[in-house]
């Protein structure tokens, strides 16, 4: 054996001249990579979203309208089931919530997490399966097409695929089937009930190898139909029931966890969501690559009574507001903080005339005659 | 047309016109990976010689232990220290959750079981006589460590590159401390999956088919380099 010292020191070397090599060019090509984008200091605001709306793309296309308008934002986007975007913000790891699950939503206002819930936007699910439709469900309504697929998928002529994850997708579905006085616990058990457990690409997809129903939003719909990820078809796609509701919620700064929470910038991007360039943005994506908009605007939708998508204006707004309301209101008046001008943009005609909150005090009661005035 | 070759024709694609989005996001990936790595060398290879090169009360039972942790789930490492960055966590105050250093910190913590057991092996592989020769030479310990070390040289830089390969490719990690946030936290794997769940199959192969370029370039690298070196 010959003394290695020499030639192990001289590896030695060569190891620290290779860490400092590849540190250098990982630091070189990263640099590089950042002054492609030349970032001024920026204030930073963390939404938790939902998979369906991210996956669309529109939230890339708010991102960029939005820091265009306000360039000292810089707006990140985090996106999981509702489920977890909700945790995420409870832990305060989100400054506000995009979701579209009212039951969680209320659950999140009442735990003393969030304040000033605006709807923005709807759009309706779809229930879809394959061209043949064993279940005959077609035109029927979300009732009586669940019934039909239950019974077909008893007799084993039809199969069902469910999210089973903690979207708002899976909580509409769960709701349906509520409906027709079925428990998905029990039908989870059941044969031709199956469960994805994961998003809506992978639950399409997964309904579409084994030539199932499913319940979809349309956006994730008409994303894998244009990709020809899928040929499965609409085969229920309207009722009150099947309607869905976007609604952005602000991190509550009183709690305990959301104290470091950007309320601010939350403030303005919801803002900006009920602003008339929002809401535009709401009406026009999809347009262009899908040839009919994925999304109606609510503001818009309230103040100029006309709905992107074809259905009786005034009709809808009702529905949205027995779907989506919290006694009587999008956001009742103790879940209210700082937010000035937010909820007298529009008038909550519709809300009136049903009742006014109990719980209202007085002098808040003032807001409502104002928000009827304007 | 079939996904797969459409996804090759778009991979070269976006290689050769050197899509924006697409070089960034590789970029951040190598960054993050490489600098997790190496911070993660930082305590792994003087842990690995320890365990190696001297003898101590519970030095099998700590070798086991990082040989069983090679194999932990990444989604469970990084729940766990998803909670520990959280605002509402014990280190929320440093706000590090979803910035690139969290998947960095993240990845160092996952391949340090890699590193350990690697070098560990490599050194352990070393001629013992080797070491006393150096000490009958009058090598201090240090000395004799830096000797075994350069003996075993290529054994270290292969685990090295093992725990780089494992943190470049990893999803678990990467997406629950960084969120896929674009632009700022999206690396090849969050990416891949994101757009495999937005339906862009072919989009999805062309990021797997960088992914895969640079984990086989890297290792063809490394064993040219060493071939040309004995």
């Amino acid at each position: 054996m010959t003394l290695p010292s020499r030639s192990a020191l001289s590896k030695f070397q060569a190891s620290i001249l290779i860490v400092v090599v590849l540190a250098g060019a990982a630091l070189a090509i990263y640099g590089y990579s950042l002054s492609n984008q030349a970032p001024p200091p920026k204030t930073r605001l963390i939404v938790s979203t939902t998979t369906s709306l991210y996956e669309t793309g529109f939230l890339d296309e708010l991102k960029s309208k939005f820091e265009v308008k306000y360039p000292n934002m810089n707006v990140s986007f985090i996106s999981q089931g509702t489920g977890l975007a909700i945790q995420t913000a409870m832990r305060g790891d989100a400054d506000m919530i995009l979701v579209h699950d009212p039951a969680a939503e209320l659950k999140f206002l009442q735990g003393g997490y969030g304040v000033n819930r605006k709807i923005v936007a709807y759009n309706f699910f779809v229930i879809v399966g394959p061209s043949n439709d064993p279940a005959g469900i077609m035109g029927k309504s979300p009732s009586d097409a669940l019934k039909a697929i239950r019974s077909a998928g008893l007799n084993g002529t039809a199969i069902w695929v469910s999210r089973g994850d903690s979207s708002g997708t899976y909580s509409k579905e769960k709701s349906l089937w509520k409906a027709i006085g079925l428990d998905v616990q029990q039908l989870r058990t059941e044969k031709w009930y199956l469960e994805a457990g994961s998003g809506m690409t992978a639950t399409l997809k997964l309904a579409n190898e084994k030539r199932g129903y499913t319940l979809s939003d349309t956006a994730s719909y008409l994303l894998n139909l244009n990709n020809h990820n899928i040929d499965l078809v609409k085969l229920v796609t309207s009722g009150k029931s099947l309607l869905n509701v976007y609604s952005a919620i602000v991190d509550n700064p009183k709690n305990v966890n959301m104290t470091k929470a950007n309320f601010d910038g939350a403030m303005q991007l919801i803002r900006y969501l009920v602003s008339d360039d929002g809401q535009q943005l709401f009406a026009d994506y999809g347009t262009s690559k899908y040839g009919n908009p994925l999304f109606g605007p609510y503001i818009k939708l309230v103040q100029s009574k006309s709905d992107p998508l074809g259905n009786d204006p005034d009709q809808l707004i009702q529905w949205i507001a027995d779907y989506a309301f919290f006694e009587a209101s999008e956001c009742p008046q103790q879940f209210r903080y700082q937010a000035e001008g937010l909820y007298s943009a529009q008038a909550p005609v519709t809300v009136l005339s049903v009742c006014l909150p109990p719980t209202l005090e007085q002098g808040k009661t003032t807001h409502w005659t104002q928000s009827l005035k304007a | 047309m079939d996904p797969i070759i459409e996804g090759i024709i778009q991979a070269v694609n976006l290689i050769l016109t050197g899509d924006p989005e697409v070089v960034s996001i590789t970029a951040l990936s190598l960054f993050v990976s490489i600098f997790g790595t190496l911070i993660a060398c930082v305590w792994s290879i003087p842990v690995a010689v320890a365990l190696a090169l001297r003898s101590f009360h519970g030095k099998r039972i700590l070798k086991g232990l990082f040989n069983a942790m090679i194999g932990v789930p990444t989604v469970a490492l990084g729940l766990y220290l998803y909670l520990l960055l959280s605002r509402a966590g014990p280190l929320g105050y440093f706000q590090l959750l979803y910035t690139p250093y969290a998947i960095m910190i993240g990845q160092s913590v996952l391949v340090t079981p890699i590193i350990v057991s690697f070098a560990t092996g490599a050194l352990e592989s070393v001629d013992p006589d080797l070491r006393t020769l150096a000490r009958t030479l009058g090598a201090s310990d240090l000395q004799t460590y830096s000797v075994v070390l350069g003996e075993a040289f290529w054994g270290v830089v292969l685990a090295i590159m093992a725990a780089f390969n494992r943190a470049f490719a990893e999803l678990g990690v990467a997406m629950m401390l960084g969120g896929n946030i674009r632009y700022l936290t999206r690396v090849l794997t969050t990416a891949i999956s994101l757009e495999t769940a937005r339906g862009e199959i072919a989009l999805s192969i062309a990021l797997s088919f960088i992914l895969l370029g640079v984990v086989m370039s890297l290792s063809v690298a490394i064993n040219l380099a060493r071939k040309s070196s004995q």
